[in-house]
């Protein structure tokens, strides 16, 4: 019935296979690779369990930690002090704390185990859509860098929309890419070493719940213990107490550091629900009357009361990501476009293989790009644009190593420092500050009136990465030094070396 | 458009394109898509038609969105019960959802397949874009 329609159709009658494909085993017929779920493929840096219904960050030492410290604290609680104090006071405290404690676990578990929100990253077809609309807008000239924001005014209010250079979309208002997770998180609040994961739309609330329930837990072991200790001293003296029941020093220490810091950080994000803002934009002063005179919050719903329901009691959506789906066969390939604008790999596993003599345009196109962006970013002084480099610089060695020499391969060294010292690296500001104010970092980059403010942040950053109860300050500076490790240097050529590996392995294949 | 047939097969017809509708977040950050008519849609479908469908696929997005009473209570009783409560039922917005999942299933059936186009449910794509897949126009001669 075709063959009226067009001639090259005839030659589609007698065999189903894809002759545009390089692969030979697209065949329908031929499954033989088992289903896979999605959550194999995921192009994030993340782990997985429970066939996908887990989903962590791939760091999780730190997560034990806190498991490990409230199940001891909680645990030494229980077992040490509550015998005597229901005994004596009341039987409602343990049922309380044990009540409390459940409560927190649940809501650390909850908190840690589920999607924050992650963007899938585009489509092959999205990707090149984009690209091609953008060098529309850009005339097609070519040489110059091509804008990566977009302007979109909200409630009156302008907002710069970013284009993301690992997920190739243009982030959602309030969304950033957590450069440890490798992924785009909506509404993301900030990577939280602690619970082993981002903090974004979807878990905030639990986040939240956790802290706060957390600090209740800890307000009340601390207020019991003590108790505790001054009931045995009134029988039998203070130092008989304390060796009648020794576990309660290590219950008093422990829950005296963490009051300090954990009813701070509720205290903390208590104010960010109210104001409806994340702890990116606080940081960062988005919507501070300092920037502008007109500069205001876009998305606070004008009260304290609606907007603690929204963040709390609002509807919760759905994962994007859809980790335990089946990875499809693709449905209609599309026929490869004439301009030869194609995107190279697919970030989302679907096979769709195009051509490789337009893989390897495509990739050079890349290169060319790519090179020439951030030495053009560089020297412009928005910071907007500089933020498009911590993502560019990953993109940016894998093509550069291979078709460009001397120059650009030096721009992936320096190019870390400057995205230090952009605002937008969201999930490393908090982190950012401590070693900033320990090693006199030049963070004067950003905003000049961010350094007073600062201050008042440094005690925050401590929080925000929200250590559940901790020691004093050996903490901040171990765990800055964990995340300084983690996010300078090694980190960001950990990334870098794996970007260009990938990039070399793609056009190597070509 | 394209002439080198995707050379799946005969069922299917050949794809010649993708359009892709984009999010329009001048009201911040709920899901809302854009509703003018792409350039490359005009031949095949009627503009106030496409219009009406955009306009009703955000209206149930802001329905799934809404905060009011309901979503209130919900997660209240959500928060009360651990948050268990969502093994047992389907949330608001998840609701909302399939019943997206089944408009834009309607409308394809009724509106869009007859002209040749294929409308993906964006949450297939993450909730980013509509995707519009155009199909070859078979029925005159070849593809455009």
């Amino acid at each position: 019935m075709h063959l009226g329609v067009s001639e090259s159709m005839r030659e589609c009658e007698y065999s189903q296979i894809s002759t545009r494909s390089s692969t030979p085993m697209e065949t329908p017929y031929k499954k033989k690779t088992p289903k896979r779920r999605k959550w194999e493929s995921f192009p994030g840096r993340n782990k997985f369990y429970c066939d996908g219904r887990i989903m962590m960050a791939k760091q999780t030492g730190v997560f034990y930690l806190t498991l490990v410290l409230i199940l001891v604290t909680c645990g030494l609680f229980f077992t040490n002090d509550c015998r005597f104090l229901a005994e004596n006071l009341t039987p409602a405290i343990p049922v309380i704390g044990g009540a409390l404690f459940l409560f927190v676990l649940g809501t650390l578990l909850r908190t840690s185990f589920s999607d924050p929100g992650v963007l899938p990253r585009a489509t092959a077809d999205e990707a090149a859509d984009l690209e091609r609309q953008i060098d529309v807008a850009n005339g097609s000239t070519g040489y110059r860098p091509p804008p990566r924001t977009k302007e979109v005014v909200i409630n009156g209010q302008t907002v710069k929309l970013k284009y993301c250079f690992t997920c190739k979309i243009f982030r959602p208002p309030r969304a950033s890419h957590c450069s440890l997770c490798d992924n785009c998180v909506e509404r993301f609040d900030h990577h939280c070493p602690w619970v082993g994961n981002c903090v974004g739309r979807r878990n905030y609330r639990f986040f939240y719940m956790f802290i706060l329930s957390l600090s209740f837990l800890t307000i009340f072991i601390f207020a019991f213990v003590i108790t505790n200790i001054i009931l045995r001293s009134h029988k039998n003296g203070f130092l008989d107490a304390l060796k009648d029941s020794p576990a309660s020093v290590l219950e008093v220490v422990v829950c005296f550091f963490s009051v300090w810091s954990i009813v701070g950080l509720s205290g903390f994000h208590t104010y960010l629900i109210s104001s409806n803002q994340t702890t990116n934009e606080d940081i960062k002063g988005s919507w501070s009357s300092k920037r502008g005179k007109d500069n205001h919050n876009p998305y606070s719903h004008g009260n304290i009361f609606t907007n603690c329901c929204a963040a709390l009691c609002g509807p919760l959506p759905p994962s994007l990501i859809d980790r335990r789906g089946f990875i499809q066969s693709d449905a209609p390939q599309l026929a490869p476009p004439t301009n030869g604008i194609t995107t190279y790999g697919a970030t989302q596993s679907q096979q769709s293989h195009m051509c490789d003599q337009d893989q390897c345009i495509q990739s050079t196109k890349f290169v060319l790009q790519a090179a020439t962006t951030p030495l053009l970013q560089q020297q412009s002084s928005e910071p907007v644009i500089l933020t498009a480099s911590p993502e560019n610089v990953a993109p940016l060695p894998a093509r550069t190593s291979l078709s460009l020499a001397g120059p650009c391969t030096s721009l992936p060294l320096g190019q870390p420092t400057p995205p230090t010292s952009t605002p937008s690296l969201s999930c490393h500001e908090a982190t950012d500050m401590l070693p900033i104010h320990g090693h006199g970092h030049t963070h004067n980059h950003s905003h000049p009136y961010q350094e007073p403010v600062a201050h008042h942040h440094y005690l925050t950053p401590e929080e925000v990465p929200s250590p559940p109860g901790m020691l004093p300050c050996g903490s901040p500076l171990g765990h800055s030094h964990t995340m300084q490790a983690g996010f300078y240097n090694p980190a960001s050529q950990d990334s870098l070396h794996e970007d260009s590996v990938r990039g070399l392995v793609k056009l190597s294949s070509v | 458009m394209a002439e080198t047939h995707s050379l799946q097969d005969l069922q299917q017809p050949a794809v010649s394109s993708k359009v892709f509708i984009q999010r329009d977040y001048s009201s911040g950050t709920i899901c809302k898509f854009q509703t003018k008519l792409p350039s490359e849609l005009e031949s095949r479908i009627d503009k106030q038609q496409f219009e009406e469908t955009i306009q009703t696929l955000n209206n149930l997005y802001a329905e799934a969105e809404k905060l009011g009473g309901k979503s209130y209570l919900e997660g209240c009783l959500a928060c009360l019960t651990a948050y268990t409560i969502f093994l047992c039922i389907e949330t608001h917005y998840e609701k909302v959802l399939k019943k997206i999942a089944r408009y834009i299933k309607d409308q394809n059936e009724k509106i869009y397949a007859p002209r040749g186009l294929l409308l993906t449910d964006p949450l297939e794509r993450g909730l980013r874009v509509i995707e519009i897949t155009i199909f070859e126009d078979r029925s005159i001669g070849s593809g455009r």
